[in-house]
């Protein structure tokens, strides 16, 4: 699919990154020493706090991710939504307010508060540099992806603005400069989010979706054929019929005037129906073509249309302007289209059929599309338990979240600016299945990635939107970036060269390591971008959050709530996490399928581990700590003396 | 060793009290969170019946969202409370 390059989008992301550098220099002079750099001051408001608390957290993930996956996949995008959020309240009732009270610049200092042991400072900053670098390859490559079609440079020119801009940020004011890009991110995406959802609902819903960009919506054909696979209607002709590797598959290919096209077929009465699909043919030589033409030959249509609309029991073409409410009941009443998909390999090339797939739309308003839970055996079960586990825990336990309880002047700004980012995420995540499924019913989904769906439902309300909403995304990847930033340098220069080592800095110095290790760490993600390049590394935040859940979470709730906790317990308890949490998906069905294997053959079946990781972690801590109690009174009493 | 708070912060008298309030308020939220994984999980078809208009996964998901600013809100009353009587 080709989309439109927009000046106005270079021209509001030009602004944006202009803006943010600007206060990044003002800033600067907050950020000469260490409280300043790492913790800004340590005197943000809470109400903004709240904010970048949000501008933080909702990441491309979140905006791109989340709104892609209800588009195609209804309610189970949204699950995504409820299981963030809820994590929140882990941090609010048990961590904001501990972490505030604990620790300095660093989620390892709070950790490591009560002991001053080597072991905690090593495990802790190793188990924050990996998840901060999981979560931040897919910023990295999304970034890339983002500039691609929307301003129409090459990815690693994306890549490479995106690293050199945050790392400018990062570097001259640190956390005090993040916290204010973060906080102008937050509110405008919270903003235009609104925006984007008020049109939609002020548009309504349509059997005919809208004019998009000045096109009509592909009227997608029904054929028919006799029991000869004899096409009635004319000037088709058939290349591959029943008996074909498309036939299996319950599909046939035609031709009419030299354009290939696959069909998928029914049989009805004395023969068959014909509907028409999509389809992406990659060649032996690496080429794609779509709808049997190149890219720019533009055959390949955006999806996402209902089949029957109805309101009040009553069959309506169009509902006119309505409220949120009545936007999802007629939603749940009518019969949307969505697309299947199936792989045929003919030869040396490879065909992506895409299908229409008509379902009520109560059915898409219920888990159960994407998550394998209807007549679900016991390990797909027990995968969508686990995943659901990991984004409960997975919040509270991320070092780019937990730093940012530093900024705050108190353990009640802490407590009140969870509260706000509750309010603030909460609202967006609302927003996400009104512009998921806006975008399902808008007939704007490039059916090939899912993850441009909100850009492309905002180019349905004209260019100034899509402007707008575009250079929103790239304000998205900065802000979470930056914040990734801080905590990776915190990681090298706070806890490893200054605690863990125990280098003599003077407090100038503990700065300009903090702002040496963020360059390092920005080169690195600028590299990581680049070379990761066109894969699909969205299973990265997945890792991050599993990870983060099952190595920190664990060694922070039993610090707070367990008086026999050792030094030796927490770090026992991050490593286990860690090496369980990674041995499990690295074994994994998902990751199986990418080592070239089929996915039944992995070791294990399920592809989230924290059911297995969290209480591996909190069973090493109690094991360990149990063997180590004599370290705690020797401790104790060095800590006396 | 670079440890404890950025900025001095005042004893507050009302820590455990929080602490206390803070896991009970949890426990319930989880409670209500697992109660919806597992529904999902075990008989996701429930979810599809209609409640005032919406599908039951509708009901709950925007109730577990509002349930939390909820109990946000109620927790941050009683904690400033607590703050301002223990603390004063």
């Amino acid at each position: 699919m080709i989309y439109t390059q927009s000046p106005l989008a270079i021209g509001l992301f030009i602004f944006f990154v202009l803006f943010v550098l600007g206060l990044s220099f003002y800033l600067s002079r907050r950020a000469s020493s260490a409280e300043g750099y790492y913790a800004a001051g340590g005197n943000i408001h809470w109400a903004t706090n709240g904010i970048a608390f949000a501008g933080d957290y909702l990441s491309a993930a979140s905006f791109l991710g989340i709104c892609g996956m209800i588009a195609t996949a209804g309610y189970d995008g949204w699950m995504y939504s409820i299981g963030y959020l809820a994590g929140w309240i882990v941090a609010l009732f048990l961590v904001a307010e501990p972490m505030k009270r604990l620790g300095k610049y660093t989620f390892t200092d709070a950790l490591d508060s009560k002991f001053n042991s080597k072991s905690i400072q090593l495990m802790a900053a190793i188990s924050t540099l990996l998840v901060s670098v999981f979560y931040l390859i897919p910023q990295m490559v999304g970034a890339g992806v983002l500039v691609q079609p929307l301003l129409g440079l090459p990815h690693w020119v994306g890549v490479c603005i995106v690293g050199v801009v945050v790392t400018l940020i990062v570097a001259t004011a640190g956390m005090a400069s993040t916290t204010y890009v973060q906080f102008f991110k937050g509110g405008m995406l919270l903003i235009m989010s609104t925006v984007l959802v008020g049109l939609v609902l002020f548009r309504g819903l349509s059997t005919t979706p809208a004019d998009n960009n000045g096109t009509s919506y592909h009227d997608f054909k029904i054929l028919h054929a006799d029991s000869s696979m004899v096409i009635k209607e004319a000037g088709y002709s058939v290349i591959a019929g029943t008996n074909s590797e498309f036939g299996k598959q319950g599909f046939v290919k035609l031709t009419k005037d030299g354009l290939e096209s696959i069909w998928k077929i029914a049989e009805s009465g004395t023969g068959y129906t014909l509907e028409e699909t999509l389809f992406v043919t990659k060649m032996a030589d690496g080429t794609k073509l779509f709808n049997g033409a190149t890219a720019e030959e533009g055959k390949f249509f955006p999806i996402g249309h209902i089949k029957e609309l109805q309101i009040n029991g009553e069959e309506v073409a169009a509902t006119g302007a309505v409220g949120p409410l009545a936007f999802l009941s007629a939603i749940k009443d009518s019969t949307i289209v969505l697309w299947g998909k199936k792989y045929i390999k003919v030869g040396d090339e490879t065909t992506t059929v895409y299908y229409q797939k008509p379902t009520p739309g109560a059915r898409i308003l219920r888990p159960g599309l994407k998550f394998k839970v209807d007549n679900a055996t016991g390990v797909q079960r027990f995968n969508f338990i686990s995943l659901m586990l990991a984004l409960f825990c997975g919040t509270a336990a991320l070092p780019h979240i937990l730093i940012r309880y530093y900024t705050v002047p108190s353990q009640a700004a802490a407590r009140k600016s969870t509260i706000v980012a509750i309010a603030a995420i909460g609202f967006f995540y609302v927003l996400t299945l009104f512009m998921g499924m806006g975008a399902m019913t808008s007939g704007v989904i490039n059916i090939t990635d899912n993850n441009m769906s909100a850009p492309l439902l905002a180019l349905s309300f004209g260019f100034v939107m899509f402007s707008v909403i575009s250079s929103l995304a790239f304000a998205t990847v900065l802000g979470t970036v930056s914040g990734l930033i801080v905590a990776a340098s915190g990681a090298i220069a706070h806890d490893l060269m200054d605690n863990f080592l125990g280098m003599k800095m003077s407090d100038h110095g503990k700065v300009r390591a903090g702002k040496i290790s963020a360059v390092i760490i920005g080169c690195i993600a600028i590299y990581l971008g680049i070379v990761f390049e066109g894969m699909n590394v969205s299973f990265l935040v997945g890792w991050a959050f599993a990870v983060a859940a099952s190595a920190n979470l664990p060694a922070i709730l039993m610090l707070l709530f367990w008086k026999r906790t050792t030094a030796k317990g927490i770090a026992a308890s991050i490593f286990i996490g860690l090496t369980s949490s990674l041995g499990l998906i690295l074994v994994s069905p998902d990751m199986w399928v990418r080592y070239g294997n089929l996915p039944s053959e992995a070791p294990v079946q399920f592809n989230s581990p924290a059911l297995i990781s969290i209480p591996l972690s909190f069973l090493a801590l109690v094991i360990v700590s149990m063997m180590t109690q004599k370290d705690v009174i020797i401790g104790h009493g060095t800590e006396v003396a | 060793m670079g440890h404890g708070p950025a900025v001095k912060l005042g004893k507050d008298e009302a820590s455990g009290y929080k602490t206390k309030l803070g896991v009970k308020m949890f426990v319930v939220y989880t409670l209500v969170y697992g109660a919806f994984v597992l529904l999902n999980a075990m008989n996701p078809k429930v979810m599809e019946a209609s409640i005032f208009g919406q599908t039951a996964a509708v009901i709950w998901g925007f109730g577990l969202i509002i349930l939390a600013l909820i109990m946000a809100l109620v927790y941050n009353r009683l904690c400033t409370k607590a703050e301002q009587q223990l603390n004063s």
